[in-house]
């Protein structure tokens, strides 16, 4: 493991390497960039839905400017890439080879990233994150939504690269000692996730391109003054986005998988069945798109189609889930702060996905979709599961990157505002969401329910902001002046299996 | 699975897919029953634009913003587009379609007693989406 702070070096040897802990550190620290400005957007969007009339953002414009960049950025310039920094971390530690497959490809991977955030960045589209059309094409305005296709053209290409180095790293560079069935469990859920990118990404990456080329004017795929279809578009970008959530939350599983074993003291329950419920999530999360366009018009058919094909990946989902109980079960567990995050996620998960299950019964999704319920269930996914677990291993790997320890206390002090916050937004959205109040709106009419629930939401955003801020400060205080951790057991935990990994790094 | 007894998870497992199935099977039959539209329904058509509701009765009457119904009657709106992708609701009927500019999609609803609900656009359509609201005012029968 790399003590990156404790032997400085110059940034620009950093930012030149293509040494896996190097890139994985670029990939941690941009990643931690871009939480906090697509953080800050939330909660200007959060304060300006306290009350009904306009607040402080000027005009709806600038409004759904900011919700779009907001998704756009903490998708796919937080969550994505900061699993990257993990993979490359821990991934090639894990089957014991020295670097990356190709460590060129891993830089040029990354370096892709940051032009595509300055895109999106620059550009502010107003077009949602998923760029309907013919919304996106007759309607939305240039250079804004071109500049987000091309970020977006640019982050998939990305992810294929990454995506690729992943599975060859795993595959092909693993140490000849090692089966396949010895690889730990983190790096099983990148080779899952990296697969489903494979089959997945390709078709958005199509579906951009059309788009662009309806935007010019020279196709109408997706125009109907043209002849096209715009529900082709929704069913492309599905296909891509309903297994892109797996992309996201199947490395976060992984991390909780490093975790909570250490933590619980205790060896995982059962391996195999870690093993089999992500490579079953990787092949049944193709079954399902269409649960996002049960409104669009489709058949009974069609819907109760995509209906089973979405219950059908619960049971892969549940099996997380008890795995992480049997594991704890009878655990010497110490709550330290990476494992309140763990366990605080896998609270979040459950409860997200009973939402889940409503959404997915047809008759029920009538009254959901499109409503703050939605943006509550998928928030308990992306920020109560996947940032959360992300989180939790962050404080998990900061004495390895830094060789320092983090202030406990302020750690713990972020872990239960956060909780109460994400408790706070999300759940009462799914309540909002009941009362019938439609997503991306700017304004809302003075119904005393939703004035009600929107204010307990901006506060809990609040909580939430106010502990992003606290471990901001830790980290960039710890990462200089913290304690010199004790790297043959931060978190003192005891016992010989807890941390497997070589502590040097060959690089330096 | 692994070198133990892993008999919990499998009845756990067991539990997990038998609810999933009761969840479908239950979903899949109310669906069916709300999917059937009476033949009687009245058609009214919904016209869906930056950034307002139209509607058109059967009889030719049309109305901008409000759309006033009888209670006990079924009605079958056929939704349409005039530009971007809107989403006709009547949120306290569980009255949801998008209206799409290409397509026609249908639904019915039959509402039981005279009042006022709120109509709105669920589907982002651009500057003003969030104002794209509505009336329905259901009237006492006529006879
Ligand atoms: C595994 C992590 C999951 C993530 C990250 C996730 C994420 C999302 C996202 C982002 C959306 C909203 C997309 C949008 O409209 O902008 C969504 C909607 C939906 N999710 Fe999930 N989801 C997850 C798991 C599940 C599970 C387990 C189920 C079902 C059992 C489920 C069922 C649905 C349904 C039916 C919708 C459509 C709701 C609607 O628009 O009416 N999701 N999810
Ligand atoms: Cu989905
Ligand atoms: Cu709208």
């Amino acid at each position: 493991m790399v003590l990156e702070l404790q032997k400085p070096r110059p940034i620009w040897q950093i930012m030149f390497s293509t040494h896996h802990t190097d890139v994985g550190l670029l990939y941690l620290i941009m990643s931690l960039g871009f939480l906090f400005l697509g953080g800050a957007l939330a909660l200007a969007i959060r304060a300006e839905l306290f009350l009904p009339g306009a607040q402080f953002i000027g005009d709806a414009m600038t409004f759904n400017r900011m919700f779009t960049v907001h998704g756009t950025t903490l998708i796919f310039l937080f969550l994505l890439p900061f699993a990257s920094a993990v993979g490359n971390y821990f991934v090639p530690i894990m089957v014991r080879y020295k670097d990356m497959a190709y460590p060129k490809l891993n830089a040029i991977a990354f370096w892709m990233i940051p032009p595509a955030g300055a895109l999106i960045w620059l550009g502010f589209a107003d077009f949602t994150w998923y760029a309907t059309p013919p919304y996106s094409i007759i309607s939305a305005p240039g250079p804004a939504a071109d500049m987000w296709i091309f970020g977006l053209k640019i982050l998939g290409i990305s992810s294929i690269l990454g995506a690729i180095n992943f599975i060859v790293t795993i595959l092909k560079c693993k140490h000849p000692d090692m089966s396949i069935g010895q690889v730990p469990l983190l790096a099983w859920s990148f080779l899952s996730s990296s697969l489903i990118v494979l089959v997945a990404i390709p078709t958005f990456a199509a579906a951009l391109l059309m788009l662009l080329t309806d935007r010019l004017g020279v196709s109408g795929f997706f125009n109907p003054a043209m002849g096209g279809d715009p529900i082709a578009y929704a069913h492309l970008f599905w296909f891509t986005f309903h297994p892109e959530v797996y992309v996201l939350v199947i490395p976060a599983i992984g991390m909780m998988y490093e975790i909570i074993p250490r933590f619980s003291r205790k060896p995982i329950f059962s391996y195999n069945s870690g093993v089999f419920a992500f490579v079953l999530l990787s092949v049944v999360s193709f079954s399902s798109w269409a649960h996002h366009m049960y409104a669009t018009g489709m058949s009974f058919t069609e819907k109760t189609v995509f209906m089973v094909g979405t219950l059908a990946a619960v049971p892969a989902s549940a099996m997380h889930v008890f795995n992480f109980i049997a594991t704890m079960w009878n655990g010497r567990i110490k709550f330290a702060t990476p494992m309140m995050w763990a366990v605080g996620g896998i609270a979040l998960f459950f409860s997200a996905g009973a939402g889940g299950v409503v959404n997915s019964a047809m008759p029920l999704d009538f009254s959901t979709h499109d409503t703050y319920w939605v943006v509550g269930h998928f928030h308990l996914f992306v920020m109560g599961t996947i940032a959360f677990g992300s989180i939790g291993y962050l404080y998990y790997m900061f004495p390895y990157v830094t060789g320092r320890m983090y202030n406990e206390k302020l750690g713990v002090i972020h872990f239960i505002l956060s909780f109460i916050g994400t408790i706070l937004v999300f759940f009462t959205q799914h309540i909002l969401g009941l009362y019938g109040m439609p997503r991306r709106i700017f304004d809302y009419p003075p119904i005393p329910e939703w004035i009600a629930m929107n204010q307990i939401a901006t506060v809990g955003a609040m909580i939430i902001g106010v502990s992003m801020a606290i471990f901001l400060a830790n980290i960039i205080y710890s990462s200089g002046k913290g304690k010199i951790a004790n790297t043959d057991d931060p978190f003192g935990l005891g016992g010989k299996y807890y941390y497997p990994f070589e502590q040097k790094n060959p690089h330096h | 699975m692994g070198g133990h007894s892993n008999w919990p998870e499998w009845i756990y497992i067991g539990i997990v897919i038998a609810l999933m199935t009761w969840v479908g099977a239950e979903a899949w039959n109310v669906e069916r029953l709300v999917e059937h539209i009476p033949a009687d329904a009245e058609v009214i058509k919904v016209t869906g634009q930056q950034w307002f509701w139209s509607f058109e009765h059967e009889d030719g009457t049309k109305e901008i913003g409000e759309l006033h119904v009888e209670a006990g009657k079924a009605y079958k709106f056929e939704i349409y587009s005039k530009d971007v992708n809107h989403s006709f609701n009547i949120h306290d009927y569980v009255v949801l379609m998008d209206a799409v500019p290409g397509r026609v999609n249908t639904v019915w609803f039959a509402p039981d007693k005279a009042g006022e609900h709120d109509i709105q656009c669920r589907e982002y359509c651009g500057l003003i989406h969030y104002n794209m609201r509505g009336k329905l005012i259901v009237e006492e029968p006529s006879s």
